[in-house]
This record gives structure tokens, C-alpha cells and sequence, in this order.
């Protein structure tokens, strides 16, 4: 008879082989993600249905009550002081990034037209100041915009703030801070789509009577859209959840979702509460990815643009 | 499918529709001078009339300055000095987007973003068209060009034949005064380039519209155009109708950039009678030229040793049968010839033969390096 394939057992013996490379590649991997994601994740969802115990710790029975009070019910019945905390931490995200892009288009479209040798000296000064610690940075802005400071007594001077409040803190100080801190996320990614950009493109729109302005709009945005839509995401993300740049720049009427969260794990002490507020942030980060890819697909002709 | 059509003159002559009301304009440069950085110098002093109506080609290696003057005349490159004309309107400073001047991209810059459609729409929309007035126009051009189902599609699901032939719908569908084409069949293969050539040729035929056209193809400049300017080096060499340029190169770049390898010193000359390295030719007109030129195709063959003016005794070295015709490598005297021979069922030499190359006096023409 005729050898005709690989024998069962050969197969069989096979299909072990396989499963045991599966294990030494995928398993440390996928291990690492269920312990330190998926586990606590989904004690996070656990602990944001039960009840505010003792010390705010976490107890049985299972409950809402923590939705309750992330929604503003308390005590003394409803009170909106969440809900603006919620409102700000969006208003923030929203101008500090739409900030961000307007600082990061024009930085990363002068390093693409810089010479070769030049561009990643000029990427590395965009990147250098995130190697210091954002705490220590955010310190440092404290220090520029701190009542008696020149930029504070410019401000009064020119009447924008009120005689010895300083421009910090504020909400101000906050956006300065998320915009300085968010925008070399953007001038990255933004740099690579500016580097491999058509000119052909440019020109061909330019012949076709698009005057400048217009030839940008149709032939240099929607090449950049893939960089400009992983920035955006790769800023509004963490900018959403920040903790510490509010909390150092901000002040009370400075607080934002993030701040929210992290005073229930601590002083505040609702674990629940904090959990309520977490899972809060998580739906708002997806509702916000999944508006991102809408656009993205209109914008990029039906294609994928998003990460 | 859709690469293999093609345009059927007859039909179009009765599918009057298509017939553009415009009138073609011509073109003039004036002293044109273009320098990249300091030491890089793309066009030293053009000046060029085009007329109206014409396929005119620029033609030239690589670096001669050909696709700068293109740019220029799209507005997308401004001259250093110079003035351009169109339709004897001077443009030289008007902005691209302000001139009728529409150009086929040699990477074609399609936008990948937009359906084939919007692609097509796109120059009409900029200048401000009603929609209903678009959609009619490309309609037309999708006609012409016959891209049938085509403008439904996206960019990316297109070959690169088809892609071309959006590229020159985008750009004629503006009706512009000047088509300009930077080497737009440069990165198709060879079957499908020769049949674009024919289709394209028939297009400008069509529309009598004036096409300025950029390659460094010969035989593609030789093929399609009324006339031909060969530059090099910045400079206009020579311009005129192809059989001029091929059969009349007015200097040794010209000649060798139209494919031509016989080309020979004049050491000696008496009237009529020059001395080449080969032996003693007699040519008809004698220029001033210190060069002579023996195009392969005019050349004869005698087999043996014939006797007589401009009768040259050589050795076949080499023989490259090609069934339509036969090309040699002949030592003759102190150098080598290239002879082409149609094969009319004669007797062609064998490598090895001893043969006597003819050529006729006023076949053989003198030029200047």
C-alpha cells in the first residue's frame, strides 16, 4: 500500500506539538492580562454593586446605592456636584485636546519638511521633557502660574483674572497643564502620517483649482486623519481619567473624574463609589472610541482609519 | 476587462456629444530659467512655442530639466526668470489653482479617500459647478473614456491601467486649455502602455486639444507626437517633427538619445568625399559637422566584395535574428557598424560571411557634437 499523508497518530502527535507551542508562546502573555486586567476588572464590577461598609470598604449585601450617589443622590437628596465633575473632566478633554491638535499640526508638519538629518534631533525636544516625572513637571508649572509670578501679574495687568488669585489655581491652569502634558502623544503619531504624506496629491488638488486652503482640507487632511485620530485617542483617553494634574493645578472647582475616583479609594473612603465611578469612566472611554471610529470611517472614505 | 477597451474613432465621429467647443490654445515660453539650491541648474534659458492643438513632447534622460518645465507650466514650480504665455495670455504668475491648465500625474495622485466619482468630480467641484452640471459632465467623460462601471468603484480596487485612465478622465473633464502629462505611462507594463499610447494619441486626435507631454522614451515621443522637443542639460536641443529629429539629429546627444549608435568622425574631407575611420563615404549633404551619422536601417548588404563608391568591405561579427528583421555588428575598416536588414525572404549573412555594406549618398548625414 501506498503512503498516502501523515498517519493519525502522526497527527495527533502533531496537533500536541502545536498546543504545547501555544502554551509557551501565548500563555505568559494571556496570564499577565487575566491576572492584572481581566481579575481586577472584574472585581472592580463586583465591588461597585455592593455596599459602603465601615472605613468604605466594600460588603454584602449587593446593591445600587453607589450608582445612586455617583448620580447625585445623597443625604440630603440630590445634589449636582457629581454631575459637574463629570461635565468638567468631558469640557477639559474636549478643549485641551482640540488644543492639543491645533499646538501638534504645525509642529509636526515644520519637523516633516525639516532636513533629514534635523528631524530627530526636533522630535526628541518634543519628546525629552515626558522623561521627567509628569509630578515634578506639574510642580513646575505650579511655580510659573502661582499668584506674584510674572505670567500671574501679566494676566491681572492685562485684567484677565482678579488682583492676587493668581493663575493657578484654576481650570485654566488644568487645560495649560493637560495640553502641555498630552501634546508630544499627538505630535508623534501626527509626524509619522505628515512624513509619508503624497505631495502628488497635494499638487493634484492644487491643479484641480483647490486653492491653498482648500487643497489642505481635501489632500493633506484626510492623509493625516490616521495620525490625527490615534492622537486623539492616545490624548483624550488619559487626559479623561487624569488625576494628577487637576489635583496639583485645579483646586476644588478644579476636580475632575479621575480626582473623583481616587479620593473614594482614599480620604473620601467609598470603595464602592469609587468602583461606580471607575466603571463610569470605562463606558465614557468606549462611547468615545466607538464616536472616533464612526467619524473615522466617514472621513476615510469607508476605510479603517482607527486603532 | 475594462483595459481592454478601446476607443472606436468612427463611433466617436457620430457621437457628436463629445465634441469640445473650445478652442485650443497655444502655448509660449519666453527665456525660462529654473536653479535648484545653488549648484543644481534644471532649465537654462527655454524658450518655446507649442501650438494650438498640437501633441507636443518633451523629451529627454532623466534630470534634463523636461518634467520642471511641466511643473511649470502647471503652476506648480515658479521660474527663476521667464515668462509663460497661454492662449497668448501671460500667466507667469498666476497661481495653479487659477489656471486652465489641468496635468496627469505620472503616480496619477488619485485621491484614495474619494470614490472614483468624487475623483473625477472633483476639479469641477472646486470650481464651483452646480452638482447637477457635475454629475453631467462626468457622466460624459465616463463615456468617452469608456470606464463603463468604473466610477462606482474606489480607488484602491482599480489595476493601474485603469487608474490611468481615471487620472486623464480627472483631468480632461475640466476641459482645460493645456493637457499636461508627466510620463503618465511609465509604470504600466509594456503591452498595456503600447495600447494606452494608441487610445491617448486617438483622445488628443479627438478633442484637438493641445497636449504637452513628458517622457524619456523615444520611441513612446516618436509614436504620439506632432513634434518633439529633445533637451538636455536645461537646454532645448532640437525641436521638430519626429522623422526630423530622428532622421536629422542636429548634434551627437540628439542622435544617440534617439537610439542611434553609428556615429563616426570626419577626419578627413575633400568636396563631397569625407574620411571616416570606416573608409571613404560619399554624402549628398555634406554639412559643416565634424560627425557622421549612418542610420542602421539604411544600410545593404552584398554578399562578396563589390567594388565602387560607398561600397565598404566588412565581416559579419554578429547576428541578432529577430524574424521581421535581422540586426548585424559589421567590422569595417578600423571600426564596427550596426546594419538593420528586413528579412524579404532574402539571403541574410551568416556570422563569419565577408559582405560589401552599401549606402546610398543621400542617405548619410553630417552633424556637429
Amino acid at each position: 500500500m501506498a503512503y498516502t499523508g501523515v498517519t493519525p497518530s502522526a497527527r495527533s502527535r502533531g496537533m500536541v506539538r502545536e498546543a504545547r507551542h501555544l502554551l509557551f508562546t501565548v500563555a505568559p502573555g494571556a496570564s499577565w492580562i487575566v491576572i492584572f486586567l481581566v481579575l481586577p476588572a472584574a472585581y472592580l464590577m463586583g465591588v461597585a454593586f455592593m455596599t459602603n461598609g465601615p472605613y468604605g470598604l466594600p460588603q454584602m449585601p449587593l446593591s445600587l446605592e453607589s450608582f445612586r450617589r455617583l448620580a447625585g443622590f445623597g443625604f440630603l437628596g440630590w445634589s449636582p456636584g457629581n454631575l459637574y465633575t463629570l461635565l468638567r473632566s468631558l469640557w477639559q478633554t474636549l478643549v485641551s485636546t482640540g488644543l492639543v491638535v491645533l499646538v501638534a499640526y504645525p509642529i509636526a508638519y515644520y519637523i516633516s519638511t525639516c532636513r533629514e538629518t534635523w528631524r530627530p534631533i526636533m522630535l526628541l525636544l518634543v519628546v525629552v521633557p515626558s522623561w521627567t516625572n509628569q509630578v515634578i513637571r506639574t510642580f513646575g508649572w505650579m511655580n510659573l502660574l502661582a499668584p506674584g509670578t510674572p505670567l500671574s501679574e501679566l494676566a491681572e495687568s492685562l485684567g484677565l483674572i482678579a488682583p492676587n488669585m493668581g493663575l493657578y489655581p484654576s481650570n485654566f491652569a488644568v487645560t495649560l497643564g493637560l495640553v502641555y502634558n498630552f501634546l508630544p502623544f499627538m505630535v508623534l503619531p501626527l509626524y509619522a502620517a505628515f512624513e509619508k504624506l503624497d505631495i502628488a496629491q497635494v499638487e493634484a488638488a492644487q491643479d484641480l483649482f483647490a486653492s491653498p486652503v482648500r487643497a489642505f482640507w481635501h489632500a493633506v487632511f484626510p492623509q493625516t486623519l490616521p495620525g490625527l485620530l490615534a492622537g486623539i485617542v492616545l490624548v483624550a483617553i488619559p487626559a479623561f481619567g487624569m488625576y494628577v494634574i487637576p489635583e496639583l493645578l485645579g483646586g476644588g472647582k478644579g476636580m475632575m473624574l479621575g480626582n473623583l475616583v481616587a479620593n473614594q479609594f482614599a480620604g473620601g473612603a467609598n470603595w464602592p463609589l469609587g468602583a461606580a465611578g471607575a466603571i463610569l469612566m470605562l463606558i465614557a472611554t468606549f462611547i468615545g472610541l466607538f464616536v472616533m471610529r464612526r467619524i473615522g470611517k466617514r472621513l476615510g472614505g469607508g476605510e479603517e482609519v482607527v486603532i | 476587462m475594462n483595459d481592454s477597451l478601446t476607443l472606436d474613432t468612427a463611433e466617436a465621429s457620430r457621437n457628436e456629444n463629445v465634441e469640445t467647443a473650445r478652442e485650443a490654445s497655444s502655448i509660449e515660453l519666453h527665456g525660462l530659467h529654473k536653479r535648484f539650491g545653488r549648484h543644481t541648474v534644471a532649465l537654462n534659458g527655454v524658450d518655446l512655442t507649442i501650438e494650438a492643438g498640437e501633441f507636443f513632447t518633451l523629451l529627454g534622460p532623466s534630470g534634463c530639466g523636461k518634467t520642471t518645465l511641466l511643473r511649470i507650466l502647471a503652476g506648480l514650480e515658479e521660474a527663476d526668470d521667464g515668462r509663460l504665455a497661454i492662449g497668448g495670455k501671460d500667466i507667469t504668475e498666476v497661481p495653479p489653482h487659477k489656471r486652465s491648465v489641468n496635468t496627469v500625474f505620472q503616480s496619477y495622485a488619485l485621491f484614495p479617500h474619494l470614490s472614483v466619482r468624487e475623483n473625477l468630480a472633483f476639479g469641477l467641484k472646486m470650481r464651483g459647478l452646480p452638482p447637477v452640471e457635475r454629475e453631467a459632465r462626468v457622466a460624459k467623460i465616463a463615456e468617452f473614456i469608456k470606464l463603463g462601471d468604473l466610477v462606482a468603484r474606489r480607488i484602491d480596487q482599480l489595476s493601474g491601467g485603469q487608474r490611468q485612465r481615471i487620472a486623464l478622465a480627472r483631468a480632461l473633464v475640466n476641459e482645460p486649455d493645456v493637457l499636461l502629462l508627466d510620463e503618465p505611462l511609465s509604470a504600466l507594463d509594456a503591452g498595456l502602455r503600447s495600447q494606452l499610447q494608441v487610445e491617448l494619441l486617438r483622445v488628443q486626435k479627438r478633442l484637438g486639444m493641445t497636449f504637452v507631454f513628458v517622457t524619456h522614451d523615444q520611441q513612446e515621443a516618436m509614436v504620439m507626437s506632432d513634434r518633439i522637443a529633445v533637451l538636455n542639460g536645461g537646454v532645448i536641443q532640437q525641436v521638430g517633427p519626429p522623422r526630423e529629429v530622428y532622421e536629422h539629429p542636429v548634434n551627437a546627444f540628439v542622435a544617440r538619445f534617439m537610439g542611434h549608435d553609428n556615429l563616426y568622425p570626419i577626419t578627413a574631407r575633400q568636396g563631397n568625399r569625407l574620411t571616416t575611420p570606416l573608409g571613404e563615404l560619399v554624402a549628398d549633404q555634406a554639412g559643416e559637422g565634424d560627425l557622421l551619422l549612418i542610420r542602421p536601417e539604411t544600410l545593404d548588404l552584398l554578399p562578396g566584395e563589390v567594388a565602387g563608391d560607398n561600397h565598404l568591405l566588412a565581416v559579419v561579427n554578429e547576428r541578432l535574428y529577430r524574424g521581421s528583421h535581422a540586426e548585424y555588428r559589421l567590422e569595417v575598416g578600423a571600426g564596427t557598424l550596426q546594419a538593420t536588414l528586413n528579412n524579404r525572404g532574402r539571403h541574410l549573412p551568416e556570422v563569419g560571411d565577408r559582405v560589401t555594406v552599401t549606402v546610398a549618398p543621400d542617405d548619410l548625414v553630417t552633424l556637429s557634437e
